[in-house]
């Protein structure tokens, strides 16, 4: 592969200066280009002031993993030009404001300074107007620069600012200062540039909490109650800003309710007493939040009250680092609370898996009458993602699980909300309101028998926790199976990963089979495991999960919910906060394939069965 | 938490109300609480009040949080589905549920821990948001199941039954609601149930956030003469602001008081709430005057009790949100979900 169609342009910018619409504009246009574009925002838990960093990975196959290593710096912010000189790879750019004079130490490096701020101070007259524009005279000259299609560029202002179109023309008039400087002053267009791709023209680029956002709208939720926390904010605003728009009655009534709540406790307890009275509910939240929710999630779980929470994970302990990506939550969530707890979760790895796994987790809350918790996080949740387009299949029938109406009660013998009639462990539940004298009972955390009436006989209560451990067995039949790729068939190496790693992932195996190493994979989409999980992992000898936490969270539930012995189980951690990378993936396994003996031997039986 | 069931024995000559109901058809369970314990006294109001207002019980949904108060609806209105949620959460519950449903009728029970301390800020945002429901503290200044510890509404001078002081100065939980929205406030007393009554059932009808403090003695931990919160200091201390009658929709109006006097307050509903003020200093529809009565009777050493504060035109959570007025849990799924086609476009703002 030519290195021209596989490049990391990097900006380096002080936040709150106005530069991620402008560093949105590029990376959009780009995608529109047809091209592979991977944006990754890398931003402080800030508003105004510090470094923040935005990175652009584009390649003609269109890849969807970060890559490390620079090739374009655009250098904005003085108080990191040292580290992020230093970023770029030998016979890359650095692309600087050159209104003051600066001197750089690398000789292998081509620098490319633009008097920006002196270029818009000329033109621009308010203060403001003068640091704006400057981020969009820098993708000015990177449209000459790269050749980029500059109608493509300006199209892209003209769809930002609509309904404010007395900005599209100083904006159209910066790009164009950056363009004509870049054309006049240096060779362009650099041997690194872009041509037009084959790109899909149904692609979308959209971020998880968006497509999450929609999915929680078709699957016909209509209350969500949420506090504030990034990196799961904007799942919540989205949700409201797509409802006010799609959920008016005839007298532009909302069919919705979207209430910002006091706390994550509150937050929650709406959703249960949502969910409690058959409205479909949800929350949105990170590990914090998670902490806080514990207690009421045991409730859920013990009362058997349906509800979706969105775990949007960022870097922990702790506050940890709020404004970076993990999945470090997922021991946290699989226990939620004190008590024998187990919770169903779901496991997206892009945003069209977003829209999907909600709308499904829904589906899944109702019928399994128990918290469903979607575990997403900041790489998927905020950046944004070039995926293939959301599809609704009109046809689809949402499944409200076992309620039982009026008509069902006065035909009924007995009621007991707690009662396994099916043996499926999943009970009957009725809504408040539905029947005169009928069907009526009491929801409480308290142990309780197969009528919901109170109960400190122990017996009746390890009944009742045998009969939902029944029903966690039920949810690991109808969660979503996990995805298996084979790389080689006879393979007895294997990875086993889940969420956001798999970009990464999947470039890794074809970095490693060009080394000859074959690996089959296996991304979990769901907890509990179904029984694919378990059959993957007699098939293989040694197996990598990927993940990003330090204490190989998943492995451990791996060992401990699907019986996989440890020493099969390979842990490959990252949790510096950053979106995988190929490299890191296939650095770790190929250091352990060449120097852990157990692997080695796994290595040869795969030779051999080859 | 009982779980014994009273024997369904109904004398045929029990009085019926106009569903054909009687008073045995709204109870519930046994009571496990102490004998004495001013809650029963509640649960027995709530269940005349729903007899009197000819309430379908089932259209009711009762929810509590932790402790004897909040054990106390299994003990009446065994027809409605009840919750009893986690400690100090249940405005929450309450919250999500009346967002579901908006048109049950919501009755949370809660005790002075349960509301003034744990749930202290699940209570105030409640009354902020205009949550239409009923909410009666059970207010006995104690942690009766952990056995007498002092809580956030006992007041300094009140001591405990070893005669340990307290050191903080009491939460007035009226105060706090006329100031944090609750558009309906009073103050009662568990044994006096022609006060009680009328106003459950006024705050059932309420068409807002409807705060009752009830003050509820705790005969094991906090009955005894250096307690502000005994059956006898109550009793002594009280200080009734007015008279409430609450007169359903349609019935005629008997009771007669002098003209100037008596405050009438139309329900939502169309029934009437007639307030005869035994103090002509402060008006209970003007908040200023409500919460300066209510300081100046406290160092007085009085309990005020009545209906102390009423917002006539409270508009709830739902009115606030723009909610449409079928039930949100009720909307049926081919409005809810919009489609493929709408799917499709919402794509194209993504390319």
């Amino acid at each position: 592969m030519k290195r021209s169609f596989d490049f990391v342009v990097k900006f380096a910018n002080v936040n709150g200066s106005g530069s991620a619409s402008a560093n949105l504009l590029f990376a959009k246009s780009l995608f529109r280009m047809g091209l592979g574009v991977v944006p990754k925002n890398i931003f402080p838990s800030n508003i105004q002031g510090l470094p923040t960093w935005y990175e652009v990975r584009v390649t003609q196959t269109g890849r969807a993993a970060r890559r490390d290593g620079v090739d374009i710096m655009v250098a904005m912010n003085a108080q990191t030009y040292s580290q992020d000189v230093a970023e770029i790879n030998p016979g890359g750019f650095l692309i600087y404001d050159s209104s003051l004079p600066r001197a750089f130490s690398r000789q292998d490096i081509t620098i490319l300074g633009i008097p920006i701020a002196r270029m818009c101070a000329e033109v621009y007259e308010r203060p403001r107007e003068r640091q704006l524009f400057k981020n969009v005279v820098y993708v000015g000259a990177l449209t000459a620069l790269l050749d980029m299609d500059f109608s493509v560029v300006k199209q892209g202002v003209h769809d930002r600012f609509k309904g404010k179109e007395h900005l599209i023309r100083p904006n159209v008039k910066a790009l164009e200062m950056g363009r004509k400087y870049a054309q006049k002053h240096f060779d362009c267009p650099l041997p690194i540039r872009v041509k037009k791709g084959r790109g899909d023209s149904d692609r979308i680029m959209i971020t998880g909490n968006e497509a999450a956002a929609l999915g929680c709208l078709y699957a016909g939720a209509t209350v969500c109650a949420w506090y504030p926390i990034t990196p799961s904010t904007s799942l919540a605003e989205a949700f409201e800003k797509h409802a006010k728009r799609l959920r008016l009655d005839k007298d532009d009534k909302r069919q919705v309710a979207v209430v910002q709540a006091e706390d994550e406790l509150a937050a929650i307890g709406m959703v249960i007493g949502s969910g409690w009275n058959g409205a479909r509910a949800f929350t949105s939240t990170s590990g914090p939040g998670i902490s806080l929710m514990a207690e009421f999630i045991g409730l859920a779980y013990f009362a058997e009250v349906p509800l979706v929470l969105f775990d949007v994970q960022r870097g922990g302990p702790s506050t940890g680092m709020p404004t970076r990506t993990q999945q470090s939550d997922i021991t946290a969530c699989a226990y939620a609370s004190h008590g024998d707890t187990k919770q169903v979760l779901l496991f997206p790895a892009d945003p069209k898996e977003c829209f999907e796994l909600s709308a499904e987790a829904f589906d899944l809350a109702e019928r399994l009458q128990t918290p469903v918790i979607v575990m997403s996080d900041l790489d998927i949740g905020m950046n944004e993602w070039v995926t293939k387009p959301l599809e609704w299949n009109d046809a689809r029938v949402h499944d409200r699980g076992k309620i039982m109406t009026a008509e069902m009660l006065d035909k009924a013998q007995h009621f007991g909300r707690y009662w396994d009639v099916d043996g499926d462990g999943i009970p009957y539940r009725t809504l408040p309101g539905t029947h005169p004298t009928k069907g009526a009972f009491f929801t409480r955390g308290s142990s309780h028998d197969a009528f919901a009436a109170y109960t400190e006989d122990g017996r009746i209560n390890a009944e009742n926790l045998d009969r939902l451990t029944r029903k966690f067995a039920t949810a690991a039949q109808v969660v979503p199976k996990p995805v298996i790729r084979k790389s080689g068939r006879t393979s007895k190496l294997g990875i086993i990963n889940f969420g956001s790693t798999e970009p990464a992932v999947r470039e890794a195996v074809e970095l490693l089979a060009r080394e000859g190493y074959k690996l089959n994979t296996m991304r979990l989409r769901a907890f509990p495991f179904g029984k694919q999980v378990s059959r993957f992992a007699e098939q293989h000898e040694r197996i990598f999960v990927v993940e990003q936490n330090r204490d190989a969270q998943m492995r451990s539930l791996l060992m401990t919910e699907a019986g996989i012995p440890g020493e099969k189980l390979v842990p490959v951690l990252n949790y510096d906060g950053m979106p995988l990378t190929a490299e890191w993936v296939r650095q770790q396994i190929e250091a352990v394939i060449e120097t852990d003996k157990s692997v080695a031997k796994a290595m040869r039986l795969s030779m051999r069965a080859m | 938490m009982t779980y014994m069931k009273k024997p369904l024995v109904k004398h045929p000559d029990l009085p019926k109300n106009e569903l054909g109901l009687t008073r045995r058809d709204y109870e519930g369970l046994v009571s496990t609480l102490c004998a004495g314990c001013g809650h029963d006294s509640i649960s027995a109001a709530i269940i005349e009040a729903c007899f009197e207002l000819d309430l379908p019980a089932h259209r009711l949904a009762k929810l509590s949080g932790i402790g004897c108060s909040s054990k106390t609806p299994t003990y009446f209105l065994n027809r409605s589905h009840g919750f009893n949620s986690v400690h100090g959460r249940m405005p929450s519950i309450a919250t999500g549920a009346n967002l579901a449903n908006r048109d049950l009728i919501y009755l949370g029970v809660s005790g002075d821990g349960d509301t003034a301390s744990i749930g202290l800020g699940q209570f105030c945002h409640a009354m902020r948001r205009r949550i239409n429901m009923a909410y009666i503290v059970e207010n006995n200044g104690t942690y009766g199941l952990t056995k007498g510890q002092f809580s956030a509404t006992n007041d300094k001078v009140s001591k405990s039954k070893k005669g340990e002081a307290n050191l903080f100065e009491a939460f007035d939980l009226c105060t706090l609601a006329i100031q944090l929205g609750a558009g309906f406030v009073g103050r009662s007393f568990s044994g006096d149930k022609g006060q009680l009554v009328p106003l459950i059932k006024a705050a059932l009808r309420y068409n807002g956030f409807a705060f009752l403090d009830i003050i509820s003695p705790c005969v094991t931990f906090n009955d005894h003469d250096a307690s502000t919160k005994s059956y006898g200091h109550v009793r002594t201390h009280n200080e009734t602001m007015g008279r409430l009658d609450f007169v359903p929709k349609m019935q005629e109006i008997t009771a007669q008081y002098d003209e100037g006097e008596t405050v009438s307050v139309p329900m939502h509903d169309g029934s009437l709430m007639r307030l005869h003020k035994l103090d002509d200093e402060y008006d209970p529809r003007d908040a200023d005057s409500a919460l300066a009565t209510l300081r100046k009777r406290y160092e007085r050493g009085q309990v005020v009790t009545g209906l102390l504060y009423i917002d006539e035109d409270e508009a709830d959570l739902h009115a606030l949100l723009n909610t449409t007025q079928e039930p949100l849990n009720a909307v049926s799924m081919d409005k809810l979900c919009p489609g493929n086609a709408v799917l499709q476009k919402i794509n194209k703002s993504f390319r």
